[in-house]
Formats: structure tokens, sequence, C-alpha cells
């Protein structure tokens, strides 16, 4: 398996699973509520420039997520195929 | 009967709900709440109920102070059915809030939504199959068409008349034995509290604040046995019990989702990967913002500025003609010229700026570019406290205030609401930028006029990171769903810039036109010299201003052009530089460009905030551009 980092590290085209969510319950039910849960897999699309927010894919829905939030997801890489 | 709507936000509820309450509906606001429900009396074939809009909501635990306006009208109102919107487009996650509801024991209906944009996107699914496993009725709609609508609300009235409730699907084996173990102990509880045992268990071992608050205080014994219990389901998962519990629900959803619905990706999503490659791109996306903006503004102002002139070009002859014919000196006249002059000013509003504005805005909203603006421009709005959804009413308002601060809905958050709404108004719309170009550019000259938009930038910049730092929020962050690109429709459109307008009709006209009169009144009784030797303290001593200048700030406070009108006739010429220095006239500029917004755009802040909000902003702005007027005369005294 891949390494653990958290997302906001991520890059566009990299594939993840969520680890851990940090950062108290309120983070995690507003991840939750669009989708975002632990061992769920996410498509990274698109990583900030300018510190800006990441876009993700997950269950086929595009999120922005901006930096802060993004550094409480905690992701292990997928291997490649 | 009363049947509510309940569903995930933009999952199409409003749609539905414009598509039957229409535009005869007898709308009732409830206010005082962090956002209001709308209701209304609705005639579907032949049968009449009362039909309620709650706020969209992901979950029914550990709601957000926003969310929770619909919880308490589920848990406290008890309407007599719910009518559950999902998006079919992503189903999986709408079918977690189904879930929780169903246990609310409240007769319940599936309304699967779009389901057009679901087979779009390869998603087939089975209403019957998904109807079987949760044993409420299903049926699949396109509200924006209003397929399927009149089906529906025949099934709702229906299962409100049977009571019929749905099934709850069991939880995994450990976890259950749990829930059993706490709900028999939960039924005394649960009886004072109108809420089903079973759902009563589930939110204290969630450790939902409000519940386990209340049973705290009420209930010690449970609330002991909750947390005992709490506390076991976490050490056998290792996990904390709310995520045992949501990934519980988030497993089940997924699992229903696969039993009922037939995935075939398809390749349509590759053409929205290409748009958005350019639209959210990193120098690309910027330049298209900025692009799309000043289209929208240059069409608006220019479309404008063509309705406007021969509108008002009509009052105006129509006001000469009424003069004519009656007798000035009267009182009756005097009202009905505030009268006129207050109805103008909103048809002046309305016509020419309002309706484009809101409809370039709808557009964007339909298409579902605003979600990107508010992603692109999140780096930058964080520096103020703020997040990127906050770009959209500050960019309107350069236009006017009152569309800006109706955008302000599109932030889920009361607080986010509250700072952009009172924000946007010290930005200056098209009529304070008349002011600041026939004063400070005309006789200060154009380098002053555009280093008072910079202070301006600043002032607003520095207000935004004071307020959002007196009110912090544990939000580390915007999290925003990226939606696909939507061809907008016009029916939906219509709906949408009638409700809009109605709310400026409803709420801030009637402000305009009471000012209006009163304004006359104060002219008809020669209170003008009162009124400013009232003011003279403050416009002739702390801010050094010629005392006759005091009406006009009155006056441009019911709409801001009247101030430079006004000004003309207080001061007696058209050639300001004879009678103001130019410390004056830049005192003068920058008090107008940061004091109180005009009657319209109170009347709609309080539609939006509250009073409270209303207020701040009367009280902020005032001390803000007091402020900035006396720095710049200490900057002049010292120059």
């Amino acid at each position: 398996m891949g390494t653990v980092t958290t997302l906001d590290k991520m890059k566009a085209g990299e594939k993840v699973v969520v680890r851990d969510i940090r950062g108290g319950c309120g983070v995690r039910r507003r991840l939750g509520n669009l989708g975002i849960h632990l061992d769920d897999s996410i498509d990274v699309i698109r990583s900030g420039f300018f510190g800006g927010p990441l876009m993700v894919r997950v269950h086929g829905v595009e999120i922005g997520l901006g930096r802060g939030m993004a550094e409480k997801v905690q992701v292990e890489t997928e291997d490649e195929p | 009967m009363r049947i509510a709507l309940v569903g995930q936000p933009n999952c199409g509820k409003s749609t539905l709900f414009n598509s039957v309450s229409g535009y005869k509906a007898v709308v009732s606001n409830f206010p005082g709440t962090t956002i209001e429900f709308i209701s209304s009396k609705v005639r579907v074939n032949g049968r009449e109920f009362e039909l309620v809009d709650l706020p969209g909501i992901y979950s029914l635990s550990a709601p957000d102070t926003e969310e929770q306006v619909a919880r308490e009208y589920l848990f406290k109102e008890k309407p007599d059915a719910i009518i559950n919107i999902l998006d079919g487009s992503v189903l999986s996650r709408s079918l977690e809030l189904t879930l929780e509801l169903l246990g609310a024991g409240i007769p319940m209906v599936i309304c699967l939504n779009m389901v057009d944009e679901a087979r779009r996107k390869g998603i087939l699914i089975d209403p019957e199959k998904l109807s079987d496993e949760l044993g409420v009725p299903v049926v699949p709609t396109v509200a924006v068409r209003g397929k399927g609508v009149p089906e529906l609300f025949e099934k709702a009235v229906q299962v409100g008349k049977n009571r019929a409730g749905g099934r709850m699907l069991p939880l995994s084996l450990d976890v259950e034995k749990i829930v059993k173990e706490l709900e028999p102990s939960a039924e005394t509880a649960a009886g004072e509290l109108g809420v089903p045992p079973r759902l009563l268990s589930l939110m204290l071992l969630e450790d939902d604040d409000q519940f386990t608050e209340t049973v705290k205080q009420r209930f010690p014994e449970l609330e002991d046995k909750s947390s005992f219990l709490r506390n076991r389901l976490s050490e056998s998962h290792g996990r904390p019990a709310d995520v045992v519990l949501s990934s519980e629900r988030h497993g089940l959803a997924m699992n229903l989702f696969e039993r009922v619905a037939q995935v075939r990706p398809k390749d349509r999503r590759l053409l929205r990967e290409q748009i958005d490659r350019y639209v959210m791109g990193p120098y690309s996306g910027y330049l298209f913002l900025a692009a799309i903006l000043l289209a929208f503004f240059l069409s608006v102002f220019s479309l404008g500025k063509h309705i406007e002139e021969p509108v008002l070009g009509w009052f105006e002859s129509f006001s000469v003609y009424l003069a004519e014919r009656l007798d000035v000196s009267t009182l009756f006249f005097t009202v009905l010229k505030g009268l006129l002059e207050g109805f103008s000013g909103g048809i002046g509003i309305v016509l020419p700026y309002l309706v484009p504005f809101l409809i370039g805005l709808s557009l964007l909203e339909d298409i579902g570019y605003l979600p990107r603006a508010a992603f692109l421009m999140d780096s930058i709005m964080h520096r103020v406290g703020l997040h990127g959804k906050s770009i959209i009413p500050f960019v309107l308002s350069y236009g006017c205030n009152v569309p800006a601060i109706m955008a302000v809905r599109v932030m889920e958050r009361r607080r986010d609401r509250f700072v952009t709404a009172v924000l946007s108004t010290l930005i200056p719309c098209a009529a304070r930028t008349t002011i600041i170009f026939a004063l400070a550019a005309f006789y200060l000259g154009p380098i002053t006029a555009a280093l008072l938009y910079v202070l301006n930038i600043l002032v607003i910049a520095a207000v935004g990171s004071i307020m959002t730092r007196i009110m912090p929020e544990v939000s580390p962050g915007m999290i925003i769903e990226i939606p696909a690109y939507r061809l907008p429709s016009l029916r939906s459109m219509a709906a949408k810039l009638w409700f809009r307008l109605r709310e400026f009709i409803v709420i801030a006209w009637p402000f305009l036109i009471g000012g209006s009169i009163v304004l006359s009144l104060l002219d008809y009784y020669n209170l003008s010299g009162i009124v400013n030797g009232a003011l003279a303290p403050f416009t002739g001593g702390l801010l050094g201003l010629p005392p006759q200048v005091g009406i006009t700030l009155i006056f441009g406070i019911l709409r801001k052009e009247l101030t430079l009108i006004m000004l003309v006739q207080a001061l007696g010429t058209n050639d300001f530089a004879a009678v103001m220095d130019q410390e004056q006239i830049l005192v003068f500029t920058v008090f107008t460009l940061f004091y109180v917004p005009c009657l319209a755009t109170l009347g709609v802040l309080r539609s939006v905030t509250g009073n409270s909000g209303m207020l701040f902003t009367l009280v902020a702005n005032t001390a803000i551009a007091t402020a900035a007027a006396l720095c710049l005369r200490i900057l002049f005294a010292f120059a």
C-alpha cells in the first residue's frame, strides 16, 4: 500500500483512500454530508493553485474543498495498477 | 392536511414547491428563525392541502443551526406526511437522509427527482424495487418540467390519510444489538420529546448535541446508559460512535443503491472536463471569471440606462402634468408627490437594474457557474475570513446592493450571510459611483477617484477581518459541490425571477414610498432648516462641511442619486467648487461612499439578516463613514 499523508498535499490525477478524518465530529459530518467518509476512494481532479482549494471526485460527484478542510483528511495513495 | 418537503440541498425541493404553489399562492414567511421556511396552501387534482418547503438538510443528526429549523419542524410540528425528495443523480448520498427519515415515524413518499439527469449520467434506477425495499411509494419526477408531480401529491395525500409508515433497514448485528439495548430505556423520554424511541436512541448514541443536552437535564439515567453504550460501541469498533453510525448509514445506502440502480458509465463527462479545464484552469479560469463579470456588468448597465431614462422621463412629465392641474401648495399634492417619487424610484430600480441583474444571476446560477467562481475566489476571500461564495454578492454590489444582498442566500451559514450582506452595503453601487465621479473625479481628478475605490476595498477588507474575528466559526473552510453544467429552464428562471422580484416589491418598495412621503412632508412644512440645524454639530462641527448639506445626506438615504440632485438644490449652485473647498468635497464624497445604504437596501437587508443586521449596518456604516471622514480631516490638517 502507498504512503499516508493529508489530502491537501495531493496532486491532480492522484487516487487516494480516506484513512482518517481529524478535527472533531463537525468536520466529519460536513465531509460526510457531501459523501466523503472513511475508506472512501477519492480522485483528485485539480489541486490548488495560489494556495487555493482542491477539486475532488467522490462517488461520482465533484466537490470543491478548501485547503483547511483538505488538511484534515488523512489519505493513503493507491498503488498504480 | 400538512405535507412537508424534505431533502438535501439542491435536490429540487423549491422547484417542486414553486411548480405547484404557483403565483397565486398565499405565501407566509416565518422570520426570526435562522432561515425561514415557506408554507403555502395548494390545490393539486382538486385536493387542497398545506405544503411546507423546508430548508435543505443533509442529515437529521447533529444539524447545523440552519438545518435545525427543518429538524424542529419535523419533530415538533409533525406534518401529516413528508415528501422526501431524492436527487437521482446522486442517489446513494440522498438515500442516507431517507434512511434516517424512515425512522422519524412520519408517513412518507419518495420523490425520485432528476431521473433525466441520472439517466444522462448512466444511472438507471428501478423505482418499484426501491419502493419494495423501503415500503413507501416512490414516484419518479422531473420537477423542472412538472413531470410526475400530480401523481406525487396524489400519493402523498394517500399516505397522509392511511398514516402508512415505511420499513427500516436493520444495521449490522452488533450495532443493532446496542441500539435495541438502549431503546426500552428511551421510551419515556421519547414519548415526552415526541420522537420514536429508536430515533432517540440513535441520536443519543451519535451524541447529538441537542438531544443529549435535553436528556442530560431531564432524564439523567438515560444519559448515563447511553453514554455507557456509546463508549462500548466506539471501543468495539475503534472509532467514535458517531462515525460508526454514519458509516453504517453510508454502507446501507450504498448497498441499497446497488440493489435498486444500475450504473453504465458514459463518456459524457469528457465534455464537462474539457470545459472545466478552461473555466477552472489556473490562469484561464481567472481571465474567464473577469470576462464573465465584465460582460455581465456592461450588458446590465447599458440595458439599464436605456430603460431607466425613458421610464423616469415619463414619470417626470407626469408629475409636471400633475403640478399644472393641481394646486401644488396643498398637503394632498405633497403626499401625492412623495408617493409618486417613491413609486417611480422603485420602478427606476426594478425595471432597469433589478430585472436584468436577476435574470443574469439566475442564468449564472442555473448553468452552474457560481460554484466554480466561488472555487476560484476561495483563497483570496480567506484573507478576510470569508470563503469563495462571498464573491458573488460582492461583485453584484457594484451594480446595485439590492440584488447583491438577496444573493447572500447562496451561502449556507447564517454568519457568512450576515457578514457578507453587511460588507456588501459598503460597496459603492451604481448610484454612489455617480457621486464619486461627479464630485471626486470631476473636482479632484481621476486618480483621487480611483484611490477612493482602493480605499473602499481596503476598508471593506479591514471591516471583514474584524467582523469575522468577532464572530468566529468553527468551520475550517469551504466545501462546495461543483455541479454538472445544466441548461437553464425558462420555467424555473421565470419562477425564480418572480420570487425575487416579489421580495423587492413587498419588502423594499413600501419602505421607499413611505420614506419618500416623509421627505415630501419635511419639505412641505419647511423643516429642512430644522433638520440642517439639528445635524449642524455633526456636519458642520465634526466633518467641517457647509450646514446646508445636512438635508442632502438624509435624502441620500432614500436614494443615493438624490444626494447629488439635492446638493445642487441645497447649495443653490452646480459649481460645487465655488461653495466647498477641496477638503470639503473629498470629505463629503468619502462620507457618502460609506454611510448608510439606501432604504431599498435596508429593506432587503432586514428581510435577509433580520432587524439586527439592519441596525448593525446603520450604526456600523455611519461610524465607518464618520471615522473615514475624520481621518481625512486630520490628514488635511497635517498636509
